[in-house]
């Protein structure tokens, strides 16, 4: 029923009168009857506007959406400004291709020119492309970039996501890389582990700062042990903690990757999302997907262009860096308005409200019997044990009150999350339910 | 256009943020950063200005004809974006209980199979974001059928040399060797050169039909059946479905898996690069191996499938690109069949006419009736006039016209290939067709004019030599 066809019948007789043709099915004569599809598609028919919005409104509604949120491990709900809506929405930016015409693209190639130096300061690092896929596909990606002819191996610590670990796995299962994890102790990765698998071919060590569970790893020893043999130290990082902690670079990281979901957009169910990479300039001949330069026009005047295309794969086919030709771009805009609206001040202010909320659910939690797992510095997330009535009735009690409570994860722990969005008064609620529960 | 950082003023800022309510948090001795956090100290008002600016120097569907060859750059339907704004779906978290995302689960069932339905595929995963990233996935389903039947010497993709480039850097992401097969002069596979390329290495096939120079392959039950006898799988680029949605299906092709860019063929906008999704149908023979976790239908409840042993494993965090699936569900359950099959049909009208309206000003790399999109090429013009693919795309900017695909596919030179999508008007189409003829004409009477082409545009064409060589990445502040 619904079309965006916009020419009429009679226009479209009109058209095939002049090509010389009887009619639209001749057009197709090219495709053999015995593949041809001779019945219609099995499938509803069409609807109006209004009856496809009520559609969607009913599945949505069958969703429940929590105004508590108090799970993260991966995807973080945080205040995104009015402006950053505002500004994402101008359609502009929304229909545009790649910028392949920069004539006619230099409003999308400035903003992602200013997303890579924003990126660039965040994590300290010389250069960033124009995004990838999402934080799993940048650690992919990076441990890809990290191997040579002779250092076919990535190690990966057990305290990362495990979404990360598995994407990393199925990169490495294609193009070879053998991928080995370094364990956890204590809720931190195992550096002296780290030390004694140590070995010639290592291409490099990927660690999450903070890790899976919240707590701050020791990024400069880590650093310290890899580069001990010559291979190359990723970074996985929370774009908010990056505000107040020390720098992968600082850190000694040759790659800084990362989930820019933080960076202003909604939670979605998972996606769209961001994945940010950045490098030292040492590597950046080997980033993947698209980056943005500076250049001058043939007139003199300042100008952006895609550049250092030689990398990519609709010049280097098979011998490209990466398959990658899409990316994330309208996120990567997204995240650079965030962090113009919330500068530098604003960005602190949410990782330290982040951390403090986080620390008062943790201490709240703890005067219930919830015990506190690891007893290390942590940002914003934690892990407590699943207090008197266990961890999933727990969970449940909150979900029964409109709360999303912590991730369950194996063994009777729970992965809780605070940011800034988390009043003390909903922490405050979510702690007597489950007091009220354990008694 | 200043940037942003050169908009900066200290001391500005934005009030988003309450006074926090607990006590703060202190980072632990020696952790917190040393270094500036360099971001810009703007007011609202600077950024509201800076990005409608930027916005006025950016072209999209919505600015104006966008007849980029190969990407399909349609009508971006608003009610897509209405659809994927509702908090039922833009504010639900990705590891909510499935009690509590049933409606979640239920559309990505219901996305699963209508485009299982379109494409001829049983199964569906949402999980690619983009079109390469469905044909790692599709490629590495392709791997792990052959390693599920221990059959450890299938180690080459063939490729056709008109290809997309990102169909050889796939297969070679997989581990795959590149064996690239010269097309025959109606651009279409040669039969006899894949007869003698294929063989028991073959581990598949990769293939757009129609292809990128805009024809469908009348062979391609034969092409399809000569990768099957040599045991290999084929895999199909949807990157061209546009031109037959409805009418024709990859399944009955006789292909074995396909990616879907629901960015071109199924609406959803591009955002200046991205996000898209790249769906990847599959037959059941490679079911078992799809990317983990599915969503599932059990009786009238829907879950979460995350653990099986054959599945070759994740490609992304999460589901997938979701919103971006939430809009292109909405634009088929608003099409419904029959506007599915009309939508191809106009598509490929809509590319005749046009191929028709320029066919005595510019040479068709391949005459005849074309699918959804033609290549023209410009090496006759390029030799007698010296005017190039290049001069007459940044000439048509003036025109307000976003320029067709060039240089692709490798196999036409001075190639362009246009693509108007069945959502522009006729008298879209005629606009641009006098323009092209005017360029065409411009071309042979005043050379020059096309060759410094545009001419109305913030700057003139940019120094990309120089770009590379110096490479200047980010601002210094």
């Amino acid at each position: 029923m619904g079309s965006y066809i916009q020419s009429t019948k009679a226009q479209q007789q009109e058209m095939l009168q002049k090509i010389g043709c009887k009619s639209i099915e001749e057009l197709f004569s090219n495709v053999p009857s015995d593949v041809a599809l001779t019945r219609p598609l099995n499938i509803p028919e069409g609807m109006s506007e209004v009856e496809v919005m009520q559609y969607m409104q009913d599945m949505a509604d069958e969703n429940t959406v929590f105004k508590t949120v108090l799970r993260g491990a991966g995807a973080y709900r945080h205040y995104i400004p009015a402006i950053v809506k505002s500004v994402v929405t101008k359609e502009e930016f929304v229909t545009a291709y790649t910028p392949y015409q920069a004539e006619m693209s230099q409003g999308i190639l400035q903003s992602i020119f200013e997303y890579q130096t924003m990126i660039c300061s965040l994590t300290g690092m010389d250069v960033s492309n124009a995004s990838v896929y999402d934080g799993a596909s940048a650690a992919a990606e990076a441990v890809a970039m990290c191997r040579e002819r002779k250092r076919a191996k990535a190690f990966v610590s057990a305290c990362s996501n495990p979404d990360v670990i598995e994407t990393i796995k199925t990169y490495c299962s294609g193009n070879g890389m053998s991928v080995e994890l370094i364990p956890e102790k204590d809720g931190v990765t195992d550096l002296e582990a780290l030390k004694s698998m140590l070995c010639d071919d290592l291409a490099c060590v990927y660690i999450a700062q903070p890790n899976y569970y919240g707590i701050f790893e020791n990024l400069e020893e880590a650093s310290e042990i890899t580069h001990s043999i010559g291979a190359k130290l990723i970074a996985g990082c929370n774009p908010i903690a990056l505000s107040i902690i020390k720098t992968p670079f600082e850190a000694g990281a040759d790659i800084a990757v990362g989930e820019g979901q933080p960076l202003g957009m909604p939670l979605s169910f998972g996606g769209p999302y961001l994945g940010f990479m950045a490098a030292t300039n040492a590597m950046m001949r080997k980033l993947p997907g698209r980056i943005v330069g500076e250049t001058v026009d043939h007139d003199g005047r300042r100008a952006y262009v895609l550049t250092l295309q030689a990398r990519e794969q609709h010049i280097r086919r098979e011998k490209a860096s990466s398959n990658i030709c899409s990316n994330q771009a309208h996120c990567a805009l997204t995240a650079a308005v965030y962090m113009s609206a919330m500068g530098a001040d604003g960005m602190k202010e949410v990782a330290t409200q982040s951390m403090s909320k986080a620390h008062y659910l943790k201490s709240k939690l703890e005067s219930i019997g919830f015990e506190s797992v690891y007893d290390k510095p942590f940002f914003h997330e934690f892990v407590t044990t699943g207090g008197k009535m266990g961890a999933k009735k727990a969970l449940e009690a909150l979900e029964k009150n409109g709360i999303l409570g912590g991730l369950l994860l194996d063994d009777d722990k729970i992965l809780w999350c605070a940011t800034e969005v988390v009043t003390k008064k909903e922490i405050d609620k979510a702690v007597a339910v489950l007091e009220e529960v354990g008694k | 256009m200043k940037l942003i950082f050169e908009r900066s003023v200290e001391g500005r800022n934005l009030t988003l943020l309450p006074k926090c309510d607990v006590e703060t948090a202190a980072l632990p001795e020696g952790l917190a950063r040393t270094s500036a956090l360099n971001l810009p100290e703007v007011g609202e008002c600077d950024i509201s200005r800076h990005y409608t600016e930027l916005a006025k120097g950016a072209h999209g569907v919505n600015d104006g004809f966008y007849p980029l060859g190969s990407c399909t750059m349609k009508y971006n339907p608003k009610v897509n974006e209405q659809a994927a704004a509702l908090p039922g779906f833009a504010d639900i978290h990705p590891l909510q209980s499935v009690e509590t995302v049933q409606g979640a689960l239920k559309s990505l069932v219901l996305a699963e199979e209508l485009f299982g339905e379109i494409t001829g595929m049983d199964n569906v995963s949402f999980q690619p974001a983009a079109g390469a990233h469905g044909e790692f996935t599709g490629i590495m389903l392709i791997k792990a059928y052959h390693e599920s039947r221990g059959d450890s010497k299938r180690t080459k993709i063939i490729v056709p040399d008109s290809a997309h480039g990102t169909n050889p850097a796939s297969a070679n992401m997989a581990g795959y060797t590149i064996v690239s097969i010269p097309s025959n002069e109606e651009g279409c596979v040669d039969l006899e050169k894949l007869k003698a390329a294929v063989g028991d290495d073959t581990a598949g096939l990769m293939l757009t039909n129609p292809n990128t120079v805009g024809v469908f392959d009348k062979n391609i039950l034969e092409i399809t059946k000569i990768v099957h006898d040599a045991g290999g799988l084929n895999y199909y680029d949807g990157a061209n479905l546009n031109a037959v949605m409805g009418v024709a299906r990859p399944g009955d092709m006789g292909f074995d898996v396909v990616h879907l860019n629901l960015h071109k063929t199924f609406s959803t906008p591009h955002g200046g690069g991205g996000p898209g999704s790249g769906a990847v149908g599959c037959k059941s023979i490679l079911t078992p191996f799809l990317p983990l976790p599915r969503a599932i239908r059990n009786g009238d409840k829907y879950e979460l499938l995350t653990k099986n042993e054959t599945s070759f494993g994740r490609v992304k965090e999460f589901y997938g690109n979701y919103l971006v699936v939430i809009k292109a569900l909405t634009y088929v359950l608003t099409l419904g069949a029959e506007g599915i099959r009309e939508a191809a049909q106009i598509a490929v009208l809509n590319a005749n006419y046009m191929m028709n309206g320029l066919k005595d000003a510019y040479e068709m790399a391949y005459p005849g009736f074309c699918m959804h999109e033609f290549v023209m090429t410009l090496e006759g013009m390029k030799k007698e006039y010296g005017v190039s693919a290049m001069d007459v795309a940044k000439s048509l900017i003036d025109h307000g016209i976003h320029p067709p695909t060039m240089y692709f596919p490798l196999i036409v030179h001075e190639a362009l290939m246009i693509e108007p999508t069945e959502t522009e008007s006729k008298e879209t189409l005629d606009e641009a067709i006098e323009a092209l003829c005017a360029i065409a004409s411009e071309a042979k009477s005043n050379p020059e004019a096309v060759i410094s082409a545009p001419h109305t545009t913030p700057i003139s064409r940019p120094d990309e030599v120089g770009a590379a060589r110096n490479p200047k990445l980010r601002y210094e502040f």
